[in-house]
């Protein structure tokens, strides 16, 4: 840390980016993100409360997850430079192309959540409605994790450097988002659950966000300042501030529920606005790109030259 | 010489020899012929309003979805000499292009298909396919390919894939006057590279240095690659750029253990709270 505090000095063509700033909207991606996140924990909980008989818990979770998956895929068409083109995401199949494969995914989850949500308004086909609901549960876990990918398997230096813990910060603020909404509006005494996955989500992306924050990289300097940084505050206030309340009076009172639930959602929304920020924040100054790939060169450079003066001395 | 037939020609399999570009700045003297080829081959619309950077005789300032070449000008301090006399200044001059990676990053993460491995070995766009979904443009770690926001689509270099088919050089390398944009077969322009390399440290240029022309480089290689008299990052390129997938599958594993410890936690929610 201390020797990269040292080199910040750097050049650079007039100080302009190297990287191109990606091309997203914030409401869209992060959005899409956060959505797909909250869609893929109350399928979870729906799954849950469908075979412990919660069924008030069961259908505001099936219907949580329609809606929140029916924006999320509006928001990921309306980002598109063609949306009228948004069939051509199925033409291919690519395991290199986290877009590519979270459109399968989506068009696997899709349809199981919607078909058990219809299913438990309706009445109708039961144990096919709870089948599709299962179906949806395990599908739904790619859902909320494969973003993290999405976002890493790019150039952009704090997404990309952030790879290996993000799918956990991801994981964790999905399940604080779809807990949350779920204990905001189940009833107290079938909410036991959803309460519980809240709190355990908003624990693990807090303990998860953190690790990213001190990871080392300079990157992730976009979390810790700026816009990312004020957002990434903010999440962790919600989240804990609503984890800890649910915590003491979510089984007691609706209201502190009702708060609860939700402050933990909003901690989620912000985080997944806070990475997305300081991930464009990170390609706008060509510092994240120059200063690492600089010592990464002069350091494989300083291991050749010790290499050589080794066999040169024996 | 080969024509290219109607319909889809044989990707993947490279049907000739890999071809690319050597752009030798000790050679450019910055007349943008180039930029200017580049535009009118390929119909690019205009920039917008003309504006003056203020940056030496550079007013492109980057490649984009409408400018597939880029002229970028330095002017580097040179100090006084020893034995008396004044500061000065050098010119540094380079022509940037896309790379045409070895391991395209683009090419990779495009979720449609529309970028694809062309039978001269280089990366191009299908603009019937893209649907503008910009993932590629955070995947180059070049910063080179962008979207054009009035049309919606991702735009590059194709190093002229029209004029590769019949046989012609892109344009240019025509136009290049010095030929410091050199076209060709990819294994003779490393040699050729090679060689000037070698010819310029005899002369004293001890700062003259290859960029992207090794194939164990973190892109496996540039199918488009510089002779440079500085540092890369002193004519905006990175200095040691890796392809972003190739920590994919170490993502994925990831993920798949984040599923499933999702998963897991789900289910640890409701233990014992069978009502």
């Amino acid at each position: 840390m201390s020797r990269r505090r040292e080199r910040e000095e750097f050049t650079s063509y007039y100080g302009r980016p190297i990287l191109k700033e990606p091309t997203w909207e914030a409401a869209d991606i992060a959005g899409y993100i956060f959505a797909g996140g909250v869609a893929a924990a109350s399928s979870m909980l729906a799954a849950g409360a469908q075979y412990t008989g919660r069924p008030a818990l069961e259908r505001r979770a099936k219907l949580t997850a329609l809606t929140a998956i029916s924006v999320s895929a509006a928001a990921l068409v309306h980002d598109l430079g063609r949306p009228e083109r948004f069939l051509n995401m199925l033409r291919v199949a690519k395991p290199t192309s986290p877009m590519s494969m979270g459109s399968w995914i989506l068009s696997v989850y899709g349809p199981l959540a919607g078909a058990s949500a219809a299913s438990n308004i309706t009445g109708l086909f039961p144990a096919a409605g709870r089948a599709c609901g299962l179906g949806a549960a395990v599908s739904g876990s790619a859902v909320a994790t494969y973003t993290a990918v999405l976002l890493a398997d790019t150039a952009v230096p704090t997404w990309h450097d952030a790879h290996e813990v993000l799918p956990f910060v991801f994981a964790g603020s999905a399940a604080a988002a779809g807990g949350g909404i779920a204990t905001a509006l189940a009833p107290v005494v079938e909410a036991g659950p959803a309460r519980r996955m809240a709190v355990a989500g908003a624990l693990l992306e807090t303990v998860m966000s953190l690790r990213m924050e001190r990871s080392g990289h300079l990157s992730t300097e976009t979390l810790r300042e700026g816009r990312g940084g004020t957002l990434m505050r903010l999440s962790k206030a919600f989240s804990i501030g609503g984890a800890v309340g649910l915590a003491l009076g979510g089984h007691r009172s609706r209201t502190v529920s009702v708060v609860g639930g939700l402050a933990v959602a909003a901690g989620s929304a912000l985080l997944r606005f806070g990475v997305f920020e300081a991930g464009k924040a990170s390609t706008r100054d060509p510092k994240y790109v120059v200063v690492p790939q600089r010592e990464r060169l002069n350091a494989a450079e300083a291991a050749r030259r010790e290499a050589a003066g080794i066999e040169v001395a024996a | 010489m080969s024509v290219t037939q109607l319909g889809m020609p044989a990707i993947g399999a490279p049907s000739e020899a890999r071809k690319g570009f050597f752009t030798d700045t000790s050679l450019c003297i910055g007349c943008k012929a180039c930029e200017v080829a580049c535009k009118e081959w390929n119909s690019l619309p205009a920039d917008g309003p003309l504006k003056l950077t203020g940056e030496s005789f550079d007013n492109t300032s980057r490649l984009s979805a409408d400018t597939w070449r880029h002229v970028a000008f330095i002017e580097k301090k040179v100090p006084a000499p020893a034995s008396g006399g004044t500061e000065g200044i050098k010119w540094l001059m380079s022509s940037d292009v896309c790379k045409h990676c070895t391991n395209a990053a683009c090419l990779d993460v495009c979720p449609t298909g529309a970028l694809f491995r062309t039978e001269h070995g280089t990366v191009v766009v299908q603009q019937d396919i893209c649907n503008g979904c910009g993932y590629c443009v955070s995947a180059c770690p070049y910063g080179v390919i962008d979207q054009r926001p009035d049309d919606g689509r991702a735009f590059k270099c194709t190093m002229c894939y029209d004029r590769l088919g019949v046989g012609e050089e892109p344009a240019c390398a025509k136009a290049c006057p010095t030929q410091s944009i050199q076209y060709g077969e990819l294994d003779e322009l490393r040699e050729r590279a090679d060689a000037r390399v070698a010819e310029l440290h005899e002369r004293g240029v001890d700062e003259a240095r290859l960029y992207g022309r090794d194939p164990d480089g973190g892109v496996g290689g540039d199918g488009a690659f510089f002779l440079l008299l500085d540092e890369p990052e002193t004519y905006g390129l990175p200095p040691d750029p890796v392809v972003t997938t190739r920590d994919l599958p170490a993502m994925w594993r990831r993920a798949a253990g984040a599923a499933a410890g999702l998963l897991a936690g789900a289910a640890v929610v409701f233990w014992g709270a069978r009502k």
